[in-house]
């Protein structure tokens, strides 16, 4: 117990932890196939839209102008800017019906429809030795993927659930739709993303 | 069993017991190792069982059972989780070593529980718990011991294979398709540490029932007078 007692120490606490968390981090990324998708369902194992919860930052509804909204891109890019959601749709669209898991513990199946993350970041001209990919959001929050993640072929900008267009409360316009990681990370009412070298900004998680 | 012993020498009495090295320095340091992050596994677990207290669906949510704060680490899910993401991993080394160390050794002997066990767990069990008459003791961990000690290990690795499908549940999808399903492996994990609390009460009682010398054994590694040398 004395042993125990110890950890509530911060100097001891805070290395402690941070040092655990580098290590589950870094077996995270080795564990990760870049290949390796992950479970897809039939549509009858679909968890009905009305009961896929909607989880908040802050504020379900951030009031996102549709007419002027663009997500803007920045970073380690050939063509920073903004980008309307028609020049996004140009790339080829894809629909999954994955598992989302959320961190707290219940997970349920939706279907996301979308454009490959991947073949955004080609047309941008992401910098191939870029390490990260920031996004952030109209309601103040923001995440991070390492780009093994960002590339992996099921990594959407998603614009549909459902087959239809996104609703306000799951994060329209856009949202990622990550199913390789917990739902935190599939972040709603994107508004920038940024592709860079070094993590400038450490998960709000 | 080969076993190092020797003679204790009372100064004052001039009376002579045995004292037999029963714990390698091995597997006293994984035990006190485990105890602690058994306890911080349990602890955050529980605290990110709170955010979800649940194992049907999310809407509608029925709770299962409303686990009080105090008796949960880290404070919120966030902080539970870096608790549990460290610890596991100490978790897993001291279950590692052990289990390596005892194959290794040869140690694995005094407490695995094999076939010719089983027909001496019956009268334990009709001593502990029926009055019934104390069977012979002959070697240092009795039939129902080695039941309770193998089914402890075998559930530390259950716990770890069940964490492991929660944790990763892409990368390592056949290990929670086994398991019936992400869904599925978080109920087992969470029933896993159930049986192992269970296991770390029954132990618990029988340490103060069986008292101090025993206990300091799992200290020092050495049982002064044990009743299986003691004729």
């Amino acid at each position: 117990m004395v042993a125990l007692g110890a950890f509530a120490i911060p100097r001891l606490q805070k290395p402690l932890l941070k040092n655990g968390l580098g290590f589950s981090d870094w077996a995270s990324a080795r564990l990760f196939r870049s290949g390796h998708l992950a479970p897809t369902f039939a549509d009858s194992s679909l968890t009905p839209f009305n009961q896929f919860p909607v989880n908040d930052y802050d504020v379900n509804d951030p009031e996102v102008d549709f007419d002027k909204w663009t997500l803007t891109v920045a970073g380690e890019v050939q063509k920073p800017g903004d980008y309307t959601l028609a020049q996004i749709q140009v790339l080829p669209r894809f629909t999954q019906n994955t598992r989302h898991v959320c961190v707290e513990g219940w997970d349920v199946i939706g279907r996301f429809g979308g454009v490959r993350l991947f073949d955004f970041l080609k047309m941008i001209g992401a910098d191939p030795t870029a390490r990260f990919v920031t996004v952030e959001c109209a309601d103040d929050y923001y995440e991070s993927l390492d780009i093994a993640t960002a590339m992996h072929p099921q990594s959407l900008l998603c614009y549909e659930m459902y087959g239809q267009p996104l609703t306000r409360e799951h994060g329209a316009p856009l949202r990622l739709s990550i199913p390789t990681k917990v739902g935190y990370k599939q972040a709603k009412y994107l508004t920038d993303l940024k592709v860079s070298h070094v993590l400038e900004k450490v998960g709000y998680w | 069993m080969a076993s190092r012993a020797i003679d204790i020498e009372d100064v004052k009495t001039g009376e002579v017991t045995e004292a037999v090295y029963e714990h390698p320095l091995v597997v006293r340091l994984c035990h006190w190792v485990n105890a602690v992050s058994l306890f911080v596994m349990v602890g955050s677990g529980f605290q990110i069982f709170r955010a979800f207290p649940s194992f049907g669906a999310k809407i509608p949510q029925k709770d299962l059972l409303n686990w009080p704060k105090a008796f949960a680490l880290g404070g919120w899910l966030g902080g539970a989780l870096q608790w549990h993401l460290t610890f596991m991993w100490i978790y897993l080394a001291t279950g590692l070593l052990y289990i390596g160390y005892q194959i290794f050794s040869g140690n694995y002997k005094q407490v695995l529980f094999v076939w010719r066990d089983l027909p001496g767990v019956w009268p334990m069990v009709r001593h502990y718990f029926f009055f019934g008459p104390k069977p012979p003791v002959r070697e240092a961990y009795n039939p129902l011991q080695k039941h309770a000690y193998t089914s402890a290990i075998g559930l530390g690795v259950l716990s770890v294979l069940t964490g492991i499908a929660i944790w990763k549940p892409v990368q390592f999808s056949w290990l929670a398709w086994l398991m019936g399903g992400f869904h599925l492996a978080r109920l087992w994990h969470f029933l896993i540490m159930w049986a192992i609390l269970a296991f770390v009460f029954g132990h618990l009682v029988m340490v103060v029932l069986h008292g101090w010398s025993n206990f300091v054994s799992m200290l020092t590694g050495w049982k002064q007078d044990p009743e299986y040398r003691s004729k």
